[in-house]
């Protein structure tokens, strides 16, 4: 298994977050001065890619939704609300290279025909914030972003939009209702985005990193993104490790790969202990363990595997790891998040934390593990946005994979866990 | 009191959008910026320029986390304990903060006005688990000693470098306005990556790797 490097490969560079680091924007160069948007909407059609935010739709096809000549404004609204639990790609990517991400926003509009994009980025990281607004000013200086870009007569406007504190806003809907001024919640659907998003105009929502991969494929071709990865997942695309493993943190490699190679790239699972559990996406996706790391990190491999592909969010937990104290501490986040709108999330998500609580304090009996899958069962497939089914996956699938362990719960009337023997500083002996 | 120039400030924002109320959260967060927190006042002028009620502008501002109804600290300490980093010490950190500190409830503050301590959601930094945040900088793989020793730099008013981000960290007022949208200037501080996020990168180089 090979490394690919492609959004991540400047990183190391002298201030590549600047224009001089960074470059003038080469492919859209090409692209607005020598393709027209039809092909270009083609090209990304054509290439596979697949959306990097979490539910792997076709990019290209997204756009290709958007309505051509109806007389409204189109925008483009890119989404880096990045807050799903694991989820450490984009944020990394944009405080290095918030370039590569205004250069695919110039590429997509143009495809889409929209002068206007926004950037929606949650509130809680302060200098990725400044590195785009002075990645967008410094583009506004050079005239890759305004009035005429290249010549061609191409306008665009880019806002940085920073969020306030809401996971929510991360599902597409409840952004556009954030960026409008509402309490960020999820809107019905249909109608869809393409059509009545952002203002009841068309609207495209891509992912930070979808964007940001397009610049590569306008500038190498569709032919070379289609050496990476598999045919129904092709290219490259971040994964990121963290937890109990020996050197956690971003590794870029084609589509397919598998949670072994990675490890051993990585240095394996933190040294004297084993793996337990592992999420492949983020919180949202059922968590998987040591007899699935052969399977492919792709979209179907992963969906194969019982779980979901997600953001590539690879969390790594040891033996020292009690499950059912990370499942309630996620269902907590849930509860917290939930947005209210849907009964079945509002009050599913508040009652699971109650019976896990017992649970974890070893107050419970099998009749409460009953009780939350039933819960799980009532609130999947009952809301209108993915956060409710999201909140159910930990359960329910370490359920499957530890029901033992809860069951030593009340058996010892208590966890069997040391928490202090997960910690990083476990190793290194600052407890003692 | 809102200063005339917050006023104009956020005249600037509305500017900034194709309909009026999409500067509502950009506002909130310039509200932050003078007065520390959502206050009344704040609420009234959002109200005001954007022809809403001020229940409407309070419907929206208690939605999200990031707005406080009460004013926070000129440091404002966030220690994720979301799953990962809780399991990697968020939890000892957090609590043995909550020990140092004093402060017992979500967005507390010390009594000098200088701290305040909140427990935060996954802040995108899972590979520099256990993750703390100072004023929205990163605090990269902390540990229970470590952060007490931030946290009493930060009351003792010495200059203190997050681990990615600004070469020092500024209050949380002129952190509000940043995020309202009004750049600082500031983004050349700093590194362009921490070591974990360079890990693949650097063994792509080692292994002669390329796409």
């Amino acid at each position: 298994m090979k490394l690919t490097p492609v959004l991540s490969a400047n990183w190391g560079d002298d201030k590549p977050w600047t224009l001089d680091g960074y470059g003038e924007y080469d492919a859209a160069k090409k692209a607005l001065t020598t393709l027209d948007p039809d092909s270009i909407i083609s090209m990304v059609k054509d290439s596979g890619l697949r959306g990097r935010g979490g539910a792997g739709f076709p990019t290209g096809s997204k756009w290709g939704f958007i309505p051509q000549g109806d007389g409204k404004p189109h925008y483009l609204v890119v989404n880096a609300d990045e807050s799903e639990p694991g989820t450490c790609k984009d944020m990394p990517l944009l405080l290095a290279n918030p370039h590569v991400l205004l250069e695919g926003i110039v590429i997509t509009c143009f495809a889409i025909r929209s002068n206007q994009a926004f950037v929606y980025i949650r509130g809680e990281v302060l200098h990725i914030v400044r590195r785009l607004q002075a990645a967008v000013a410094e583009a506004y200086d050079k005239g890759l972003l305004g009035k005429d870009i290249f010549g061609t007569g191409f306008d665009l406007d880019v806002v940085i939009h920073a969020g306030a504190g809401a996971y929510i806003c991360g599902e597409e809907t409840a952004l556009l209702d954030s960026l409008e001024g509402y309490r960020g919640q999820p809107r019905l659907r249909p109608p869809f985005p393409a059509v009545a998003g952002l203002y009841a105009s068309p609207t495209v929502i891509n992912n930070v990193e979808s964007i940001a991969s397009v610049p590569a494929i306008i500038d190498r071709g569709v032919d070379w993104f289609k050496t990476m990865g598999s045919e129904k997942s092709p290219g490259f695309t971040l994964y990121s490790l963290s937890g109990h493993v020996t050197r956690p943190g971003q590794y870029e490699a084609p589509l397919g790969v598998t949670l072994r190679e990675l490890l051993e790239l990585a240095g394996g699972v933190r040294e004297g202990h084993e793996l337990k559990f592992w999420t492949p996406g983020g919180s949202s996706t059922p968590i998987l363990t040591a007899e699935h790391l052969d399977s492919p990190l792709d979209y179907e491999g992963m969906t194969a595997a019982g779980s979901m592909l997600g953001t590539k969010a690879l969390q790594i937990f040891d033996d020292t790891t009690c499950v059912v104290r990370a499942v309630l501490r996620w269902t907590e986040f849930y509860a917290h998040e939930s947005c209210g709108k849907c009964t079945p999330c509002r009050e599913g998500t508040y009652w699971m934390v109650q019976i896990l609580e017992r649970l974890e304090a070893g107050n419970a009996d099998e009749s409460d593990i009953d009780t939350l899958l039933d819960a799980c069962e009532n609130i999947m497939g009952r809301s209108f946005c993915a956060l409710g089914d999201g909140a159910t996956s930990p359960i329910t699938s370490s359920v499957q994979y530890f029901r033992d362990e809860y069951v030593a719960h009340w058996e010892r009337g208590g966890c069997p866990f040391d928490p202090a023997a997960s910690t990083l500083f476990a190793a290194a002996g600052a407890m003692s | 009191m809102l200063s005339d120039e917050t006023r104009e400030r956020a005249k600037e924002l509305i500017a900034r959008y194709p309909k009026p109320r999409s500067a509502l959260l950009p506002m909130l967060h310039l509200v932050q910026s003078d007065e520390g927190y959502v206050s009344p006042e704040g609420i009234a002028l959002c109200a005001e320029l954007l022809g809403l009620t001020k229940a409407e502008v309070s419907a929206v501002s208690t939605f999200y986390t990031m707005y406080k109804r009460k004013p926070v600290g000129d440091y404002h300490v966030g220690v994720c304990t979301n799953t990962l980093c809780a399991v990697m010490g968020g939890d000892a950190i957090y609590d043995a903060l909550k020990e140092h500190t004093g402060i017992t409830s979500q967005n507390g503050v010390t009594e000098d006005g200088k701290v305040s301590l909140e427990h935060i959601e996954c802040n995108a930094a899972c590979d520099f688990a256990p993750v703390v945040m100072v004023n929205w900088e990163f605090f990269d793989n902390q540990t229970p000693t470590s952060a007490k020793s931030l946290v009493d730099a930060l009351q003792s008013g010495q200059p203190v470098k997050p681990s990615r981000g600004a070469d020092s960290v500024c209050t949380w007022k002129e952190a509000e306005r940043v995020l309202a949208g009004f750049y600082d200037g500031r983004a050349d501080e700093g590194g362009a990556a921490g070591p974990a996020s360079l890990e693949g990168l650097k063994l792509a180089n080692e292994r002669g790797d390329k796409a």
